[in-house]
C-alpha cells in the first residue's frame, strides 16, 4: 500500500492538547518536519515557553527545556554556548516573546545567538484566557481591554519582526502565516531556511508566525482563519525581513 | 605547598576554573566585579565560556541552560542582582540542576550601599523565590575558605543535582590573602539526565511544571527527602573555644572572624567566652547550638544584619538559655570591641 501520508517522527504520539482550529498544531508540525528533513532529531535541543505551547515538551521529540516566562532566548543561549554544534530552538508566544521577555530577545538577537525562534503571534494571551497582548491590534477587545486597545491608554502593538531585523547580529527574520495552505507551504521554507542557517552557524533566526485563537477571540476556527487575512496580516505583513544570507 | 595572594573575588573565580567550571553568565554589580572581570579573561584562554548576560534575570536563565545540559556553571552576583536571580533558582532548584550562585552580599534593602553585610540570610536561607525548596549555603570567612568552599560547591552541586550559593560580603571578596590552590579537576560525575541531543538515545526533559496536583506534592516529597538527606550529611560548623564557654557567640563569615578576637580579649579578662561558627548557613547546624545551651548560660549573636539568623539559633536553642542579638547594619563593621562590649552585658543579663 503506498504510503500518501505519514506523522513525522520528530513529533511524539502525545495529543496535542490545542483547542480545535489552533494554528499550534500546524505550526508544530512544520517545525519538526524541518527537523526532521534536517535530520539533526539527535543533536536538537527545544525550549518550551510558558504559555499555550507550554506542554510543547511532551511534543517535540528531541530533548527539551521549559523555561519560565519570557526567558527561553537566555535558556538556549546557556544551551547553546555549552553545545555550539547542538540545534537549538525556542517556541514562543507573544505575551512571552514581546512583553515578559523583550529583553531576553533583543539580547540574543543582537548577540547573533545561533540559535532558532518560532514567534507565534496570535495578537492574544492565550493560556491566561484572552488579555490583552503587546501585539493585540488597536481596537481588538480582550479581557483586559474590553472597549478595545485603546493606544492613546496603552500604546501601539509591537512589531517584532520589523523591530529585531534592525539589529546588527539578526541574521533572518520572517514573518509567515498559516491560514492557507500556499501561506504553510511558505512558512514551512522559511522554517527550514532559519534551521538551515543555524546550522551554518550563522547566526540569529527568527521566524514569526502569524496564529490565530479561535478560543479567545471568541470565532469559529474559520472565522478566526478569516479575522487572520483581513485584520492581521495588514497589520504585519508578511515578508522576509532579514536575510544576510541571500547577499552572501 | 605554594601560595598565592589574592584577591577574595578572584580567588573564587580561579576555585571555580580549577573544578571545572566551564560555563559563567553573570552581570556587573558592586563589590563583586572582579569575579566576571577575572573570568572574561580566563575563560577564552581555556575553551570555556563568558558571557555578559543583559540582567541577572538573563544570567541565571542562562544558568539554567547550561546546567540542564550538563555543564559546570557559575553567575555571581550582589544583593540587588541576586533578588532578580530568584525567579530562576526557583526553577533551577525545581528542576534539580546542579549550579553554583555567588552572592557577595552588600548593604540592602533597596539600592542600598556597596560596603558589606550579612542582611541576605533570610533570603539565602529560606528560599528567596517561591515554593518550597532549599540551596546549599556556604559561608567562607577568609580567602581560602573561599577557594575551598567554591571548589567543594561544584561537587555538592553535582552529588545532588542541586543549587549551592556561596555568601559572602564584601570584606571576603576585597580582602588579599595567601591562599593554597586546588588541583585542577580532571574528573567529572556522568549526567545522563543532561540534555545533550538525544544522540539515538531516549530524549531528555528538563523540567518544572507539574500540573497534576499528586504529582506536584510527590515531587516536594521527593526534594524533602534530598534535603533531609544532604541536612544529614553535610551540615558543618567551626567550635572555637565553645566547650567550657559561659557564652556562646554566634557568628559567621567576616563577623565570626572578628568574633574571635573578642573572645580572646574576653578570655584575657577571665570571662569563659566561645564562638559557634555555621559553615553551611542552610543546613543550619542546629544541633550544635542545641547542645551547647546545655551547658552555657546564655548566647549572643552577632550579624551585620537587623537580626536574621538569631531567629535559627533561637529556634536552635529553643528556650533553653536567653539568645542576645547585637547587630552593625548598611554597611557598617561591628568592631571586635563593640562585640566584646555587647557580649558582657549579655552575660549580665542586659539587652544589646
Ligand atoms: C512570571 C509569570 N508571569 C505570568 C505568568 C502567567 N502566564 C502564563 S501564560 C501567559 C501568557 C501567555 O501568552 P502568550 O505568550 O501570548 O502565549 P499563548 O498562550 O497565546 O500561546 C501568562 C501571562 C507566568 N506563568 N509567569
Ligand atoms: S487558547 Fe488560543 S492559543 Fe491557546 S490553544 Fe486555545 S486556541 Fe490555541
Amino acid at each position: 500500500m503506498a504510503v500518501v501520508f505519514k506523522k513525522t517522527d520528530m513529533l511524539t504520539d502525545a495529543p496535542l492538547h490545542y483547542c480545535p482550529g489552533c494554528t499550534h498544531g500546524i505550526i508544530h508540525r512544520l517545525v519538526a518536519e524541518v527537523l526532521e528533513e534536517l535530520g539533526v532529531g539527535d543533536k536538537t535541543i527545544g525550549v518550551a515557553p510558558v504559555g499555550c505551547a507550554v506542554f510543547a515538551y511532551n511534543y517535540f521529540n528531541c530533548d527539551m527545556h521549559e523555561a519560565s516566562h519570557g526567558r527561553a532566548p537566555a535558556v538556549a543561549t546557556g544551551i547553546k554556548r555549552t553545545h555550539p554544534d547542538a540545534c537549538v530552538f525556542t517556541y514562543q508566544g507573544d505575551g512571552d516573546l514581546a512583553s515578559i521577555g523583550t529583553a531576553e530577545i533583543v539580547h540574543a538577537c543582537t548577540r547573533g545567538e545561533k540559535f532558532t525562534t518560532i514567534f507565534v503571534n496570535n495578537a492574544i494571551y492565550g493560556m491566561t484566557g484572552g488579555q490583552m497582548a503587546p501585539t493585540t491590534l488597536p481596537g481588538q477587545v480582550t479581557t483586559t481591554s474590553p472597549y478595545g486597545r485603546d493606544t492613546d491608554h496603552c500604546g501601539y502593538p509591537v512589531k517584532v519582526s520589523e523591530m529585531l531585523s534592525t539589529l546588527d547580529g539578526a541574521y533572518y527574520i520572517a514573518r509567515v502565516s498559516v491560514d492557507s495552505v500556499k501561506n504553510v507551504i511558505q512558512a514551512k521554507k522559511c522554517i527550514k531556511k532559519a534551521f538551515e542557517y543555524q546550522l551554518a552557524g550563522k547566526g540569529f533566526t527568527l521566524v514569526e508566525v502569524i496564529s490565530s485563537c479561535p478560543t479567545n477571540w471568541g470565532m469559529t476556527p474559520v472565522e478566526a482563519l478569516n479575522w487572520v487575512r483581513e485584520k492581521m496580516l495588514p497589520y504585519y505583513p508578511l515578508g522576509t525581513y532579514k536575510d544576510k544570507g541571500a547577499n552572501e | 605547598m605554594e601560595k598565592h595572594l589574592m584577591k577574595g573575588a578572584e580567588a573564587i573565580a580561579e576555585a571555580a576554573i580549577l573544578a571545572g567550571c566551564r560555563q559563567f553568565f553573570g552581570y556587573p554589580i558592586t563589590p563583586q566585579n572582579q569575579i566576571p572581570e577575572y573570568m572574561s579573561k580566563r575563560m577564552p584562554q581555556i575553551g570555556g565560556c563568558f558571557l555578559q548576560a543583559e540582567s541577572e534575570v538573563s544570567a541565571i536563565n542562562m544558568v539554567y541552560g547550561a546546567a540542564g545540559s550538563g555543564a559546570r556553571v557559575m553567575t555571581s552576583s550582589s544583593s540587588p542582582g541576586i533578588s532578580l536571580k530568584q525567579e530562576g533558582i526557583s526553577y533551577i532548584a525545581c528542576a534539580e540542576l546542579p549550579c553554583v550562585i555567588v552572592n557577595i552580599v552588600r548593604g540592602g534593602p533597596g539600592l542600598g550601599g556597596i560596603q558589606p553585610a550579612q542582611s541576605d540570610y533570610f533570603q539565602c536561607t529560606k528560599g528567596g523565590g517561591h515554593g518550597d525548596y532549599r540551596l546549599i549555603v556556604l559561608a567562607p570567612d577568609s580567602v581560602q575558605e573561599a577557594v575551598d568552599f567554591t571548589y567543594k560547591a561544584f561537587d555538592l552541586a553535582d552529588k545532588y543535582r542541586n543549587p549551592v550559593l556561596i555568601l559572602g560580603d564584601g570584606m571576603i571578596g576585597q580582602m588579599m590573602e595567601p591562599v593554597v590552590l586546588p588541583e585542577a579537576k580532571t574528573e567529572f560525575v556522568d549526567k545522563p539526565w543532561a540534555t545533550t541531543g538525544r544522540k539515538g538515545k531516549d530524549r531528555r526533559i528538563i523540567n518544572s511544571l507539574y500540573i497534576d496536583p499528586a504529582v506536584l506534592e510527590q515531587i516536594n516529597l521527593e526534594l524533602m527527602k534530598k534535603y533531609e538527606l544532604i541536612a544529614k550529611n553535610e551540615t558543618a560548623c567551626e567550635e572555637y573555644m565553645a566547650d567550657d564557654a559561659d557564652i556562646i557567640i554566634a557568628a559567621y563569615g567576616t563577623t565570626a572572624r572578628i568574633a574571635k578576637k573578642s573572645i580572646k580579649e574576653l578570655r584575657a579578662k577571665g570571662i569563659k567566652a566561645g564562638l559557634i561558627r555555621p559553615i553551611t548557613l542552610w543546613p543550619f547546624p542546629s544541633e550544635a547550638f542545641s547542645k551547647a545551651a546545655d551547658h552555657a548560660k546564655c548566647m549572643l549573636t552577632v550579624e551585620m544584619s537587623c537580626g536574621q539568623m538569631v531567629e535559627d539559633v533561637r529556634l536552635a536553642v529553643n528556650g533553653k538559655v536567653p539568645v542576645d542579638f547585637f547587630g552593625r547594619v548598611g554597611g557598617m563593621i561591628p568592631s571586635w570591641k563593640e562585640i566584646m562590649a555587647a557580649a558582657e552585658n549579655t552575660l549580665k543579663g542586659g539587652k544589646n
